[in-house]
């Protein structure tokens, strides 16, 4: 565990609030109260409050505005409140609670601050905090960027003390015994002859009086279920198949609805002939929506038949036919003045530098990836005169009810979302285009409940993709030492197209996506630049897990081992001799001690290579094992070592770090989105396979805690994972592969 | 038509066509089994008929016959589990939880014909279940604890 931290007493906007019953607690927005149906008991006046935790006669429940699509944020929201607030989080109700402007997530917006991680100076922590502002004001209620630790790590904690200290007050004011004598336990306030109160009785006197808000957060040596192995609250329903998805809602009289949409992505239907689908058992309606077509019927298997069954004429999707005009576009940006978006590392002198004498010259690739998470998208959306109910999976629940309010005429306040739990993400349900489809849907079958379900074909054909991305890199070595390193990235602004969409609004200024992962790495070359070229937006792009970083970690690392190799230097020593950053150095040196590196040659046919990325102020360090097998490579072991300050769940840190990383590697290893005719040729698993288990390697993690910071590790695990395979087929085969997916050119086992 | 499923007999009037994964969803509002792929390549559908695990998206519902169907529900529940399922939660397998229905059912019917088995056989029987959250390594640990319970009954 990390050193023990003083936290400052700090009084936040979080107050309580009566209901029925009971009492909730939660973040005041004072000035400006909203309606929150979760809070439809509230007395006149109180409703002014987002609730973290409601205490009535059905006990008490932990309020978890942040997302679960897989990496156990229900459950770490919950542990987080149930730490202070003395219960244990398995016995307490959980609730995603109602979408709610106070529910913004100000870390998720200190990424895009034009500052590396590891620079904490006034200026750069200022930016930061300022970065808070415009989420609040845009109430950005957004689950993504690894944010939901850091931006939840003081606020729930505080929001459990507030609610501890106050039902403690109650208590005192009941027994005529001061607070300070009091003590809480499992949900009990406990007297000091033992007498337990319990936090449900106690609820209406805890309404009645005023908060405690001074309050102080315990110190990480009294904590009691934070540090400490953890069980994920979610895995019994998980386990036994009872855990309801999206998919698994049902609404009273619903009816299914498949969509076809054009798959040239944004353009319309140019005509179609339903006859025969309008005929087939089931089918109740034959509905064109914006490009494309609905077919309502009784059940989802019949609507996706009928759909089918329908002749389309399509128009050309706006943009480039095939794979090769698109990078061609692509590569016609990088170094092109033109299309120069931003520098933000340049030191030394690279022009100079590289001006003559014997420089390295290569050109990395990475391609297009569909998301593709196991739950295909789905929404049930019912829509009458006075409201629009929305049941979905979304990480971004404001956003989905302000579209839906637009498109339906409605009142905000009339737009219930829903939030339930995903079946994956990676990113996805960042995007809510199937649930606006679901709105149109459900808009011409007023007062009925409507289901909507992609296939999977619909789903990997119809996704905002992670861009595909072109890589020039050159340097130069000098004595054995890296002397220059010039990285320039060409791929299309993913933000500026993911803001246009979410806000209808043009974002100006630089897209930092387009170079996060290669020019905020910390390294001690003489001469290092990294410049990003945006391309234009083609096909239709989104943040997939670990965003800019996922292509940036593969072309920054790839580049860097093979001038190491040129210099003829080890490649681990080389890095840790590179690295200006203590937390990242010591994350490297600690990659080497549990791998046993000794060289990147293992044994003939056998290789170790190592990564590094700094990304979401996460410095994390692979090693990988291969071996060169006659029908392949074949992925061994992995060892990884990251640094996030204070662990909270070791249990769940391992399974989100060998995640990511066997996330990066199976689409490093076959994955790719293609197009032609402005169509996505990877409509399905078979064609988009991933890992399987027999694929898969040894892991070895290890987590220190050096850094200052908490930070969260559902991304940082990808990026380096790429370029750790890459760097070890080198080192087996010495075949040096510089573009992904690696099974065009090599297979594996 | 008649089917059985977790030991209830239902009556259903579809087209012999359909997928008993359709049946079981939509029709008897049996939702453990998932729909992933719809093509048998990623068995988040996965379902015992007659005791072993098939893809229920590419099974008719008119080819059951008098099978009897069980599905992860007619395995164990929360507050009954079965042994494989114990063995998922002890080594918190789940992350989106999504396939692990079907990881679940493969693992159950693969330990009932073979109770012990080796490395090879849990990947050649669990190689056609897709996780895309990367559980893998705790799936594997989990066969193989579940493989132990087994023989300490």
């Amino acid at each position: 565990m990390g050193r023990l931290r003083t936290i400052t007493r700090r009084t936040f906007l979080i107050g309580s609030a009566t209901i029925a019953g009971g009492v909730v607690f939660g973040t005041y927005l004072a000035k400006r109260p909203i309606k929150n149906p979760l809070l439809s008991d509230l007395q006149e006046g109180e409703g002014a409050i987002t609730p973290y935790v409601k205490i009535d006669a059905n006990g008490v429940t932990l309020i978890t505005p942040r997302a679960d699509k897989g990496q156990g944020a229900y459950s770490m929201q919950a542990q987080l409140i149930a730490e202070e607030l003395d219960i244990d989080p398995a016995i307490a109700n959980l609730s995603p609670g109602m979408p709610g402007p106070a529910y913004y997530n100000g870390v998720v917006m200190e990424e895009s601050v034009p500052f590396p991680a590891y620079d904490k100076s006034a200026m750069a922590e200022n930016v930061r905090k300022f970065m808070h502002v415009p989420a609040k004001l845009l109430a950005m209620q957004i689950t993504g960027g690894s944010s939901t630790v850091p931006d939840g790590f003081v606020k729930l904690r505080m929001a459990g003390a507030i609610a501890r200290e106050t039902l403690k007050e109650a208590a005192a004011l009941q027994s005529g015994i001061t607070r300070d004598q009091l003590k809480t336990e499992d949900g009990f306030v406990v007297m000091p002859d033992g007498t337990r109160l319990s936090y449900t009785e106690l609820a209406s006197d805890a309404a009645s009086i005023e908060p405690v808000t001074e309050v102080e957060l315990r110190s990480q040596s009294e904590w009691k279920y934070l540090g400490k192995p953890m069980q994920r609250i979610d895995m019994p329903a998980k386990c036994t198949g009872t855990e309801k998805y999206g998919i698994d809602v049902s609404v009273k009289g619903m009816v299914h609805a498949a969509v076809r949409a054009n798959p040239g992505l944004g353009a319309k239907m140019e005509s179609f002939d339903a006859s025969i689908a309008e005929s087939m058992r089931g089918v109740q309606k034959v509905l064109p929506v914006e490009n494309g077509i609905a077919v309502i019927a009784d059940n989802t298997w019949r609507a996706w038949r009928a759909v089918d069954a329908i002749d389309i004429k399509w128009a050309a999707g706006p943009y480039p036919a095939g794979t090769q005009e698109i990078f061609a576009e692509i590569e016609k940006a990088v170094n092109s003045e033109e299309h120069r978006d931003h520098r933000q590392r340049d030191d030394g002198d690279v022009t100079t530098a590289l001006e003559e004498g014997d420089n390295f010259e290569a050109v990395y690739k990475v391609p297009y990836l569909a998301h593709a998470p196991m739950e295909p998208m789905n929404a049930i959306v019912k829509v009458t005169d006075d409201q629009c109910e929305i049941w979905t999976g979304t990480q971004i629940p404001l956003f989905v009810r302000d579209h839906a309010a637009e498109m339906t005429g409605l009142d905000k306040d009339m737009v219930f979302v829903y939030v339930q739990p995903m079946g994956g993400s990676f990113g996805h349900k960042l995007e809510d285009t199937h649930v606006l489809q679901a709105v149109e849907i459900a808009k011409a079958m007023k007062g009925t409940a409507v289901k909507l379900v992609w296939s999977r074909e619909e789903d990997m054909t119809h996704d905002y993709l992670r861009p595909g991305a072109v890589a020039k890199g050159r340097g130069k070595v000098v004595d054995g030492k890296v002397e220059a390193f010039d990285l320039s990235v060409g791929q299309s602004g993913l933000m500026a197209d993911w803001f246009g969409r979410l806000m209808g609004m043009n974002i100006p200024g630089p897209d930092a996506t387009i170079t996060t992962g290669s020019w905020d790495q910390r390294f001690a070359i003489p001469n290092y630049r990294v410049t990003g070229y945006r391309a234009p937006v083609m096909v239709p792009i989104s943040s997939w897990r670990s965003v800019g970083a996922s292509g940036n970690g593969f072309f920054h690392d790839s580049l860097l081992d093979e001038l190491i190799h040129k210099a003829d230097a080890d490649p681990l020593a080389e890095r840790i001799r590179l690295c200006l950053d203590d937390t990242s150095r010591k994350v490297l040196e600690k990659v080497g001690e549990i791998s046993g590196w000794n060289g990147s040659f293992i044994s003939e046919n056998r290789g170790r290579g190592v990564a590094f990325c700094l990304s979401f102020g996460v410095p994390t360090a692979i090693v990988t094992e291969v071996t060169h097998t006659d029908v392949g490579i074949k992925i061994d072991r992995v060892f990884v070592v990251v640094d996030v300050g204070d662990v909270l769940d070791p249990i769940n840190l391992e399974a989100q770090v060998f995640g990511g990383v066997i996330f990066g590697m199976a689409h490093a290893m076959n994955c790719e989105t293609t197009f032609e005719n402005h169509t996505a040729q990877q409509d399905n698993y078979h064609a988009f396979e991933g890992m399987r288990l027999y694929q898969v390697p040894e892991f070895e993690i290890v987590a220190l805690s050096n850094a200052e910071k908490i930070r969260g590790i559902g991304e940082p695990g990808v990026p380096p994972s790429a370029p750790s395979l890459g760097n070890a087929i080198f080192a087996a085969t010495g075949r040096r592969i510089r573009e992904l997916p690696f099974n065009k050119q090599i297979d594996f086992v | 038509m008649e089917i059985t499923v977790n030991d209830t007999s239902y009556t259903i009037d579809v087209e012999p066509e359909m997928p008993l994964l359709w049946v079981l969803r939509d029709e008897l509002g049996i939702t453990g089994p998932k729909y992933g792929c719809g093509i048998a390549q990623c068995g988040a559908c996965t379902v015992h008929v007659n005791g072993y695990a098939l893809r229920s998206c590419q099974l008719a519902v008119g080819d059951l016959g008098d099978s009897k169907v069980k599905t992860i529900e007619g395995l164990g529940a929360p507050d009954s589990l079965h042994f494989v399922q114990q063995a998922w939660i002890e080594n918190q397998v789940a992350q989106c939880g999504y396939c692990q229905s079907g990881q679940i059912m493969q693992a159950a019917s693969l330990l009932s014909t073979n109770p012990n088995p080796s490395d090879d056989q849990i990947d050649a029987a669990m190689s056609g279940n897709l996780c895309r959250c990367g559980t893998y390594p705790r799936i594997r640990t989990a066969v193989k604890a579940a493989a132990k319970k087994l023989q300490e009954v």
